[in-house]
């Protein structure tokens, strides 16, 4: 009898599905991922898309209307007639180059903070979910910096430190980790209840071993999903500390004080306010897009759920 | 009545966009007559609840449909009613009760107004009445002082007795027609018994049609008046059930009846080699009173737990969920830290051992666990999770997988598989996977944890041959957990009873179920299904003791 089923064929041989391949077929994967990309490009080649100094001030052409002709002078001190394409604000700086320029913080603190956010947030996440010693101390002092909100924590912080990108990206990341801490413990508290686990186990593999091959991997995932999300947020903040004049240097063109310099004009020349808004809406909305579409792809249990 | 209750002709469900086959179920018909019990027995994937689910018109919407064939209820036409008809025809002329007796009741309501909601649905009772045709049904249930439980929560109530609510409020309406998906598979034997009893009962009372689907032919015997059997969404044979299960005509009923492991234990040699593995008054308590918490709940898992395992020998450990059984072969694994008392492996005491000095000695217990599915990891390869034990002790990569390859073919799958991923294989070829997992180890003593009752029958007969051949071949002391008796009698050497955390019995196989002694004992082997009967060559009673075929 038994012999008969040695033989049972086992399933086709194949690779366990990769995500990567089916992520790029879902659409919102491709359309946030193409925003993303082509956002991510133009603050890399920023110097080379027809841009000037974004902080040159050109005082005999303030407040010039998108497509106005006006004259400004090169880093080389040459002075040259350019169409100012998003016109200037009230100190004659050219929009567009502020804008193009502006994308570079913004995805800076983005990706800076959604990678740290999740890094420190897998680790602690982990030690909590694993520990039981240290679940009860770690989860109250989350408890504790959850009630912190990122905008009085920035503002403390650009008081006490010089104000920098850093300080932002610091400032941002600290109330976003026990969000992520959260998320890793739970998963971590039901995975360890997995009998394979436990079978590594009886199979005497150590600990770090064991969280490392059987526990993390089933992290991924809805990691990578928070982590967009983070991003997303991440960028708004920082606009919004921008904008309140506490974020970045304020010679540091980002979109948030961009729209906070225009602010003043905004009845009159809403150009300033509108050009860097549509770059941040839609960047925003590309990240968020681009996380549903992960999470529909990798975790298509939590995707019905919601 | 003259007509069948029930009359399926030619019904196909076709699977959408197509699974591992076209059709979840081909071309069945089958009938169920007034008064009449009919089990549907096959193994899994045979497409017996999906032939339940579309009589109910129940079947998940965008993954299958009825693609062709009709059924009708006492001569009426289901398959083209609308949901309206359906929805007054469900209840009142057919009524089902499901396998998971927790989930298919409402948490949150109770379970008096469970049973009233079909009266308020289908009848123009006032809520006095309802509640006293609700106190009839759950008295006719026999549950427990009715009055105080038609306003109980279903957790407050014992797996049982929600058993016993579902049939209430399935036949609070006298339906024609009642469908029962594996009642009684989540439930103790001794509470399936009290079911399977009561089933017969209410169907006697108002003489109604019962379509029964069930794997278990111990339960088959114990309540089917006829049999259909059924194997990959086709009908294999049907028939009177003593015909069925004293003359099967089909191959594939004779080998599915050849698997059901029988009652009466073989003839064994008593084991003389030393003894390996011991525990002394072992105790597990869950649950701990603190200062903090001087309320907390302890339950005593585990208690005074003395018995012993030798080389080449196998004891099995029987009891009824909750009886302690799994926390026994957990400690003695030390997946949990026992409370009290010793556990000596080659008379080395390892209870209370700090988990550093004791990882060495792991490799000497290995592990089965109870399901296939969970028990690998689904991101590695089965080879990476065979050579993980041994690179851990120290073997190189190549010996590791070397000894892998050979292990394979010892649990007879093929060598060349271990680059393939867990879900590449079915149930039993995962449990040969983890039988080899633990051999790699070279243990001494091997825990098996319910390691077949995932399984289908007649793949749980190969997984138990396999785990009896490597018991003799590597000459390994086995801990063998189980609640099926039959399993029991055929792989234990010796078998201790347990109930509420302490053996209430203890002796060889042979002699205990030859003249079990203790009072539990009893009442299990009185509440095993089909117990007297030997599937399939054996001396056979009647179907359905005191009931006229």
């Amino acid at each position: 009898m038994a012999d008969v089923t040695l033989d049972t064929p086992i399933a086709a041989p194949a690779k366990p599905a990769v995500p990567l391949r089916k992520m790029l077929h879902n659409p919102a994967v491709l359309f946030g991922g193409t925003i993303i990309v082509v956002v991510l490009l133009m603050g890399l080649l920023a110097p080379w898309l027809g841009t000037i100094d974004p902080t040159a001030i050109n005082p005999i052409a303030r407040n010039k209307v998108p497509g106005a002709e006006m004259t400004m002078r090169t880093d080389t001190g040459e002075r040259i007639k350019m169409t100012a394409k998003f016109g200037t604000d009230s100190l004659g700086r050219d929009v567009y180059s502020r804008v193009v320029y502006g994308a570079r913080v913004s995805l800076l603190v983005g990706v800076s903070v959604a990678l740290i956010s999740v890094g420190c947030g897998l680790l602690i996440g982990v030690l909590a979910g694993f520990f039981r010693l240290l679940d009860a101390i770690i989860m109250r002092i989350m408890d504790g910096l959850m009630a912190i909100p990122a905008i009085l924590l920035a503002i403390a912080m650009v008081s006490l430190f010089r104000s920098s990108v850093w300080t932002v990206i610091v400032a941002i990341t600290v109330p976003q980790v026990p969000g992520v801490v959260r998320l890793v413990r739970s998963i971590v508290l039901s995975v360890r209840e997995e009998p394979y686990v436990e079978a590594a186990v009886t199979l005497g593999t150590s600990t770090p071993k064991l969280l490392w091959r059987h526990v993390l991997p089933n992290t991924i995932a809805p990691i990578i999903v928070q982590g967009t999300f983070i991003c997303a947020s991440a960028i708004l903040i920082e606009a919004i500390l921008s904008f309140l004049g506490i974020g970045v240097p304020p010679e540091v063109p980002t979109w948030g004080n961009i729209i906070a310099e225009g602010r003043q004009v905004f009845s009159l020349f809403p150009h300033n306010i509108i050009y860097p808004g549509v770059f941040l809406a839609l960047t925003i909305l590309a990240v968020n897009i681009l996380g549903d579409g992960l999470r529909d792809t990798l975790d298509p249990k939590m995707a019905k759920r919601v | 009545m003259a007509g069948p209750v029930l009359e399926i002709t030619n019904l196909s469900v076709a699977i959408n966009g197509g699974g591992d086959r076209p059709h979840a179920v081909r071309g069945i018909s089958l009938k169920v007559g007034a008064n009449e019990i009919v089990c549907v027995v096959g193994e899994s994937g045979s497409g017996k609840s999906v032939t339940a689910q579309a009589v109910m018109r129940l079947l998940p919407k965008n993954a299958m449909h009825v693609e062709a064939g009709s059924m009708r209820l006492e001569g009426e036409e289901l398959t083209t009613k609308s949901d309206a008809e359906l929805r007054a025809t469900r209840g009142t002329r057919m009524a089902m009760v499901f396998q998971e007796p927790m989930t298919a009741l409402n948490p949150v309501e109770r379970v008096g107004d469970q049973i009233g909601e079909v009266l308020e649905i289908h009848t123009a009772l006032d809520p006095r009445e309802r509640r006293k045709r609700v106190l009839e049904i759950m008295r006719a249930v026999h549950l427990p002082d009715p009055e105080q439980m038609i306003d109980a929560y279903p957790h407050q109530l014992s797996g049982g007795q929600r058993q016993r609510i579902m049939i209430a409020a399935a036949l609070v309406l006298d339906p024609a027609l009642l469908i029962a998906d594996e009642p009684t598979t989540a439930l103790d034997v001794t509470t399936q018994a009290q079911i399977l009893k009561l089933v017969r009962e209410m169907q006697g009372r108002k003489k109604t049609g019962v379509l029964f689907i069930t794997h278990d032919f111990g339960v088959v015997s114990e309540i089917a008046d006829r049999v259909v059997v059924m194997q990959l969404g086709r009908i294999v044979e049907q028939g009177p059930c003593e015909e069925i299960l004293r003359n099967p005509r089909e191959d594939y009923t004779k080998m599915l009846l050849a698997s059901v492991p029988s009652m009466t234990p073989p003839k064994r040699v008593p084991v003389s080699g030393p003894v390996v593995l011991q525990t002394e008054k072992l105790f597990k308590t869950f649950g701990k009173r603190t200062l903090l918490r001087p309320k907390a709940r302890i339950v005593n898992a585990v208690i005074d737990v003395s018995l012993s395992v030798r080389r080449g020998e196998t004891l099995g450990i029987v009891g009824e969920s909750g009886s302690g059984k799994s926390t026994v072969a957990r400690c003695v694994a030390r997946l949990v830290q026992p409370t009290q008392g010793e556990i000596r492996i080659d008379n080395v005491d390892v209870a209370a051992m700090k988990e550093a000095k004791f990882r060495p000695m792991r490799r000497r217990v290995q592990f089965v666990f109870q399901d296939p599915y969970r028990s690998l990891n689904p991101r590695r390869t089965i080879g990476e999770a065979i050579i993980e034990g041994p690179m851990n002790y120290g073997l190189s990569r190549n010996e590791a997988l070397q000894r892998a390859r050979d292990l394979m073919a010892v649990v007879h799958l093929s060598p060349e598989s271990i680059e393939r991923y867990p879900h590449q294989f079915s149930g039993g070829q995962r449990q040969r996977i983890c039988i080899a997992r633990a051999l790699a180890m070279e243990p001494e003593i091997l825990i098996g944890d319910e390691p077949v009752s995932a399984l289908d029958v007649s793949v749980q007969d190969q997984v138990l041959k396999l785990l009896d051949e490597v018991r003799r071949r590597f000459d390994l002391a086995v801990l063998f957990i189980t609640h099926d008796l039959r399993v029991a009698a055929q792989v234990c050497d010796r078998i201790a009873v347990m109930q509420r955390g302490v053996i209430v019995e203890q002796g060889t196989t042979a002699e205990v179920f030859a003249a079990p002694q203790h009072a539990y004992t009893k009442a299990l082997f009185e509440a095993a299904p089909g117990r007297n009967r030997e599937f399939f060559g054996g001396k056979a009673n009647a179907c359905a003791p005191g009931r006229a075929p």
